[in-house]
């Protein structure tokens, strides 16, 4: 494993953290090199993680079968009422609709699906193919919508045009189109909207119901256990809070620019970051001293409960080291505080998606001696895992089988997580999660650097 | 209730695709280029296609899966993308440094024009492919065909690109796999070598999905069937392709280049099947059937006896891919049972010609039905009008066994929620006893469960 060097091209997007040293900016927001084995995915992708919770629209991929095969129902966001979203609709472009044009096969799809699900809205993504042939899906979309009287909106997400990033834009650009078309009366001047949280193993409820219990009324989720109506009426609410900074900070500005909206970024991971997400939004509202009350009783009333419960994983998590590489640099920064309060050091911190301010928020927390990467691949993450010992790889599913295989512990904080990791008892299950793997007995029949332990 | 939608009334529909049961042809070459040994799959198209065939790889196989793409952008998909293959090829041997690319194109790509055997034919002329390296192609357009087919264009040119004739033939027989599991193909392996015939396998995924932790994470596993095996398959006597949509266009292309006589043998999945591949292997390399594979037939027809009538017109709805459709179905016939729908989202004439001469002659009354708008949501319809005992397919089955309240058995691809299928084979003989077991432990944990409490049976 020695030997293992760094792509070429790649020098200017990783560094080791070295006080008095100069070190250049990192390089990120770039497309991944052509050959690279990256971990990254495509526009599509960025769109379909951002809208797929919204339960209660059809989602229909207009390109070839693979690209709704493939995220046919593989992210656990849950649904309290309808589950359209986890079906998988395609027009499944053959080749003579490459040929000819598939805009016929789109609409007669689209009215079958109507027609079968009655959905509340439909979202049409548009895939690489798509962008090619030139379908004219806005006019296709139009037409739909005006037959059968429902929102039906296109989603520019050709696979091609861009990285993630484009994906989550257009995503959020579909959704403005809905944002502002329905009604607002009644809507408390204490609400908020809840941006980039996805319902992942339930985590947008435990959410809702702290903000519930400070008096704030949580006029929509967008878009984790999404509803299209609490969609159209989110321009309705006070604040918007948002998680998930790559995903909808873009939509937080549209709508403060709009509906004159304000934001603020929050994150629900580790005592420290959720603690604040509740404070901060008590804030907006200093006319209603009773709100940061409230919130000050949760938190010391969750705390309390938490904190003796995580000291018999600290004590035996103390020195262990993690290396992180995860999607948004913002959960990056979260881990980093979740993992100290466990007594874990973080010995590697990457993003597929993270930006210079990103990055440079990311060196002033990490300790001295830490790699800070982006859009890493395979070769790197083994090769500094390995250099820096670490016991935990904290990614997503394609990064899980290489942690194991090396011999160190993994937790999954992507979106095929099964428990919920955010919030205060989400902290206590990330804590089990990681104790219970980096603590596992298997590590004590499994080499690690191939040598036996 | 997730499929709460589905209507039971069946309405031809014009394009739509509900729960489809197949995806598309890029995943198969993947998978077929991973049966390679030092191979690095290269997907050529956008970045998503190549880390959604890598996740839903990984999720079956719960292993580490290597491949690098060639990130289009909008300028490449403008002016074409062979700058980028060009620059990719170059990257991935100076740095991950494998013996073999295997390229294959995507809906992207091939819209756009971009012609692979020229642009690999410029790497070489360019002195982009290191001495001693090699890169092979196959072209797999995402709206063409299913993942099957894919699979198979992949193998087809990996036999087409290394296959050399020395003009001296080899005592060895060319095995061809359709698309199976690891543990299919070393249970292939192993009954060669009960034989006594030396073959050559490929692809061969064994020991590489379903590699040993070791403690290093390693490009190139083990396995994976190696360039001098590839290219002496021009010299062997015979081919045998396993699977006549996976792995017969490579036999054919074998046939061509190098006049190695073929013949097309079913995935030997069930008895009757593997019955003819161990005649075949033994015609074809002159070798008497050793006792220890009689004694293994023997112990599948006796459990399939003792246990006739539990199995006895037990009714099946599956789903899944050609050639693992067209044994399993015969072996579910040849055990009394019946197959009531059979679905495949894998287009193709050839297919529907055989699993209808099969049908007729043993079971006309059976619902079949393959390619476009042959999904999981007609299937489920079907199971509506014509409820059956038992379900067989890959993991999305789950949903309709669910509501249906059916037993479920998983079986073919991709399988995301249970282990299993990497290691214990579903051929050979040993292989149709494993699923006569998984048959039986549906069918009577179902009969226990719903048994009154007087009919609840201590012996079965």
């Amino acid at each position: 494993m020695e030997q293992i060097t760094i792509l070429e091209g790649r020098e200017n997007h990783l560094f080791e953290k070295k006080t008095g040293a100069v070190q250049p900016d990192i390089s990120c927001d770039t497309s991944s090199l052509s050959g690279s084995v990256s971990q990254r995915a495509c526009v599509f992708c960025g769109s379909r993680v951002v809208l797929y919770p919204v339960a209660d629209a059809i989602h229909l991929v207009h390109g070839p079968i693979g690209c709704a095969a493939y995220t046919w129902d593989i992210r656990g966001a849950v649904s309290s009422g309808p589950e359209l979203h986890r079906l998988s609709f395609s027009t499944d472009l053959q080749e003579m609709d490459v040929i000819y044009g598939g805009e016929k096969k789109l609409y007669h799809s689209l009215i079958e699906l109507i027609e079968q699900y009655k959905p509340k809205a439909a979202f049409i993504y548009s895939t690489c193919i798509v962008g090619l042939i030139g379908d004219d899906i806005e006019a296709v979309c139009r037409k739909v919508a005006n037959e059968t009287g429902i929102p039906v909106l296109p989603v520019h997400s050709e696979g091609f045009k861009g990285t993630k990033k484009d994906g989550y834009k257009a995503a959020c650009h579909a959704l403005m189109k809905l944002i502002g078309t329905g009604d607002t009366d009644g809507i408390s001047k204490y609400s908020i909207n809840i941006l980039g949280e996805f319902n992942l193993a339930g985590e947008a409820w435990i959410i809702r119901k702290y903000y519930e219990k400070m008096g704030i009324e949580v006029v929509s989720t967008l878009t984790g256990d999404g509803r299209i109506d609490a969609v159209k009426r989110a321009h309705g609410a006070s604040l918007n809070v948002v998680q998930c900074s790559g995903s909808m900070t873009w939509l937080a500005k549209e709508m403060e620019e709009k509906y004159g909206i304000p934001y603020i970024r929050v994150s629900y991971f580790g005592i420290e970051d959720m603690s604040k997400s509740l404070y901060d939004v008590a804030k907006e509202f200093p006319e209603r001293p009773e709100i940061m009350e409230a919130a000050k009783q949760i938190v010391s009333e969750e705390v309390k409960q938490l904190y003796p419960s995580l000291q018999k994983f600290k004590k035996a998590l103390t020195g262990k080291k993690a290396a992180i590489y995860v999607g948004g640099a913002f959960k990056t920064f979260s881990l980093i505080k979740a993992l100290r309060s466990i007594g874990m050091s973080v010995v590697l911190a990457g993003s597929q998606t993270g930006n210079k301010d990103d990055y440079a928020r990311l060196k002033e927390m990490c300790d001295e001696g830490t790699i800070i990467v982006d859009d890493s691949n395979p070769v790197e993450l083994s090769k500094f895992i390995l250099e820096k010992e670490a016991d935990l790889l904290i990614g997503g599913v394609k990064e899980r089988p290489i942690a194991f295989k090396l011999g160190v512990g993994f937790c999954d904080h992507n979106h095929e997580r099964k428990i919920p990791l955010a919030g205060f008892v989400g902290m206590y299950n990330f804590a089990l999660e990681v104790y219970q793997s980096v603590m596992s007995p298997v590590w004590q029949f499994a080499p690690r650097k191939g040598v036996k332990r | 209730m997730l499929l709460r939608h589905t209507s039971k009334e069946v309405k031809e529909r014009e394009g739509l695709t509900i729960n489809p049961a197949k995806t598309c042809q890029p995943i198969g070459a993947m998978y077929a280029a991973l049966g390679i040994h030092g191979c690095l799959p290269h997907s050529h198209g956008s970045q998503g296609c190549c880390s959604y065939h890598r996740s839903t790889l990984t999720r079956h196989y719960k292993e580490p899966v290597m491949a690098a793409t060639s990130s289009f952008t909008e300028g490449a998909s403008v002016f074409g993308g062979q700058a980028n293959l060009l620059a990719a090829i170059e990257t991935i041997f100076s740095v991950y440094e494998p013996d073999i690319i295997a390229v294959h194109s995507t809906c992207l790509s091939e819209t756009i024009g971009d012609d692979l055997q020229q642009i690999t034919r410029k790497a070489r002329d360019d002195g982009k492919i290191p001495e001693g390296k090699h890169v092979i192609f196959a072209s797999t357009p995402s709206f063409i065909g299913s993942h099957v087919t894919g699979y198979a264009n992949m193998v087809t040119g990996i036999a087409e690109q290394f296959s050399v004739s020395t003009g001296t033939k080899k005592n060895q027989i060319n095995i061809i796999a359709g698309w199976m599991e690891p543990s299919d193909m070393r249970e292939i392996k192993l009954l060669s070598k009960k034989l006594g015939v030396k073959i050559v396998l490929f692809p061969d995924t064994s020991n590489v999905l379903d590699a040993p932790q070791t403690g290093k994470h390693v490009f190139y596993p083990k396995g994976g069937t190696t360039i001098p095996e590839l290219q002496s398959t021009g010299d062997s006597l015979f081919s045998l392709a396993l699977g006549s949509i996976s792995a017969e266009p490579a036999a054919i292309a074998l046939e061509k280049k190098h006049k190695v006589a073929f013949e097309t043998l079913d995935i030997p999945i069930g008895l009757t099947a593997t019955d003819r591949f161990i005649m075949k292997m033994s015609e074809v390399a002159n070798v008497s059937v050793p006792d220890e594979i009689t004694d293994e037939r023997g112990r599948l027809v006796d459990v399939m006896a003792d246990m006739e009538q539990y199995l006895y017109g037990k009714r099946v709805a599956l789903f899944g891919d050609p050639d693992q459709l067209l044994p399993l179905t015969e072996f579910l016939l040849d055990l009394n049972m019946k197959p009531v729908h059979i679905v495949s989202g894998t287009p193709g004439q050839r297919f529907e010609k055989q699993m209808r001469q099969l049908l007729d002659a043993r079971s006309p009354e059976t619902n079949f039905r393959n390619g476009l708008q042959a999904d999981m949501f007609l299937l489920h319809q079907w199971m509506k009008n014509e409820p059956v005992d038992l379900l067989i397919g890959n993991t999305y089955g789950k949903y309709m066994a669910r509501d249906e309240d059916v037993p479920f058995i998983r079986f073919g691809f991709p399988i995301l929620d249970r282990i299993g299928h990497s290691y214990f084979p579903n051929v050979g003989y040993s292989g149709a006893l494993r699923l006569v077991e998984k048959l039986l432990s549906a069918i009577m944990d179902r009969q226990d469960r719903d048994a009154l409490e007087e009919k609840f049976e201590l012996v079965m």
